[in-house]
């Protein structure tokens, strides 16, 4: 190691992959690093500003005692508005810094592949999220709240996120600093009821203990549990616990409520009808088989049938997007790699690596990217020391300028502390967290100098 | 007396790194890890020293005489992760 060497490194992304690559980076004693932060958005923070729901702002938390410090550290910069593929290509940036690192999450999701799909009140859980959130390509998405029931497919976290935003009291929801815009849309709401629908049993669903107790905590709903009330008696500890709770969380469910939330397991969509928009869905009964890997397989009866509903949101994952000149596995979706070094059919494509969602796909929860990116950056010191990255072409300075060229609308570190102060200012006002701006030219105008 | 990690743990597990006794599991080496849904606190390890409290992001741990109203079934749930059963 030549511990005088500067490395200098570009990080592609900057929700949790991107920010614990830099911490992992910026910590370690051995390498004198400069780090480039490249992002797509005006803002920072990737999942942690878009994904996270505005309700858990504990979970927020980790940008001002972790993230926000090395965002600030004399040896990163920010280049937000700038997205790779666009104004930036990755082979240039491969000669422009000693290595890159992507964590550019994913940005797509899986279709359910039924027909009507296409349909007006058909959406994917991650625009509704992005919606509420404030991710300005989503601010203008038609988010129909019409009819008394909406419907989910999928029972991941994400998909209580959602069923838990579209029944809380929006008094509570006014506390926290969901849109302006979803605001309004959930006051104006006519949703009674949000069924959330599991292919498979009450033993196998996907979402955690933390976010099924939460829906206990909601004032005014009730849950109900319909398809699956088997007890099986095999099941681990964590599986036993959301049982349980499920259990206390419907047998709770006597008081009128005025809105509630139902569990529906043992069903899949097969086909969403309606003339203009989506009025209906139809379901297939499912039930369990057990397959050669020793897990149970969701398997269609004869049984069908229908609900009545004005808004169908699919929720049964996220996907990576291929990013223009990178190998890309289709089936994964994810960027092709071999522990985080990104390789094509000749072998690693040398100083180029992969972290968070983009390399794992989209699985585990904020911390889980931590492990993920020392994983990474093992690597990438490997290849340090083994001579395999070429030194960087040009010095900061220039990279500066060749960024301020393609985009003069770069939003810089000030500029965004700008736009910060501006959100959490007009927030204090309502006694909110912060008032998201949602509108990119807004965005851009806050953050401009003046 | 022990300290316990509530619901909010996103599984950064600084708490792990610098725990002094070595009781929160799981760390990133240990198998369970990907699929955590939190880290837990060992009450028969814990010394009370509460260096973990300041090393969580999301000060999601709490002495467990302290806990707030919703998540006073955690010290349970530390426990149980660790096998032992409290009668």
């Amino acid at each position: 190691m030549t511990p005088d060497r500067i490395l200098r490194i570009a990080v592609i992304g900057t929700g949790p992959a991107g920010m614990y690559a830099t911490e992992h980076l910026i910590e370690d004693r051995n390498l004198n690093v400069e780090v480039d932060l490249f992002e797509r958005l005006p803002t920072p923070w990737g999942l942690i500003r878009g994904g996270v729901a505005p309700d858990h702002p504990e979970k927020k938390l980790i940008v001002e005692r972790l993230f926000d410090y090395f965002f600030k550290h004399g040896c990163v910069r920010y280049f937000g508005n700038v997205e790779v593929g666009v104004h930036v290509q990755p082979r240039e940036l491969a000669r422009w810094y000693d290595a890159v690192i992507y964590a550019v999450g994913a940005s797509d999701d899986v279709r359910l592949g039924i027909p009507g799909e296409g349909l007006p009140g058909s959406v994917s859980a991650r625009e509704f999220v992005a919606w509420y959130n404030g991710d300005p390509d989503f601010s203008h998405l038609d988010v129909d709240l019409s009819h008394p029931r909406a419907v989910v497919v999928g029972n991941g976290n994400v998909a209580l996120d959602v069923a838990r935003i579209l029944t809380a009291p929006v008094a509570d929801l006014e506390k926290t600093d969901i849109t302006d815009h979803a605001l309004r849309a959930l006051k104006a709401s006519a949703v009674k009821e949000v069924v959330i629908l599991g292919r498979r049993g009450i033993s196998q669903a996907a979402y955690h203990n933390p976010e099924l107790e939460e829906i206990g905590h909601l004032d005014g709903v009730t849950v109900v549990v319909e398809g699956d009330d088997a007890s099986p008696p095999n099941v681990d500890w964590a599986t036993r616990r959301k049982l349980e709770t499920l259990r206390e969380l419907s047998a709770q469910s006597t008081r009128a409520a005025e809105r509630r939330i139902v569990f529906r397991f043992l069903c899949s969509p097969v086909e969403m009808l309606g003339e203009h928009k989506v009025e209906q869905l139809r379901v297939v009964q499912n039930t369990l088989e057990p397959v050669s890997n020793g897990t149970l397989q969701a398997r269609p009866t004869g049984k069908r049938l229908f609900i009545d509903t004005g808004l169908v949101m699919r929720s049964i994952g996220y996907r990576g997007t291929p990013i223009p000149g990178l190998p890309f596995d289709d089936a994964l979706g994810v960027v092709r790699h071999i522990e985080g070094r990104i390789c094509d059919d000749q072998g690693a494509v040398l100083g180029n690596y992969v972290t968070g969602w983009i390399k794992r796909g989209p699985r585990g929860i904020i911390g889980t990217n931590k492990k993920c990116a020392r994983d990474t950056l093992r690597c990438l010191i490997e290849d340090l020391q083994a001579g395999r990255l070429t030194p960087a072409e040009l010095r900061s300075t220039e990279v500066l300028q060749e960024i301020k060229a393609r985009q003069p609308e770069a939003v810089l570190r000030p500029g965004w502390l700008r736009l910060d102060h501006a959100e959490r200012t007009a927030g204090r006002a309502q006694g909110r967290p912060r008032v998201k701006f949602t509108e990119r030219e807004e965005q851009l105008t806050l953050a401009a100098e003046g | 007396m022990a300290y316990v990690i509530t619901a909010a743990c996103v599984a950064d597990y600084s708490c792990v790194e610098i725990c002094p006794v070595d009781c929160i599991s799981p760390g990133p080496d240990e198998t369970g890890f990907e699929e955590a849904e939190q880290m837990y606190i060992d009450p028969r390890r814990c010394i009370d020293c509460a260096a973990c409290v300041e090393a969580c992001p999301v000060l999601a741990i709490f002495e467990d005489d302290c806990l707030p109203a919703t998540m006073r079934h955690y010290a349970e749930i530390n426990r149980e992760y660790f096998g032992e059963r409290s009668a």
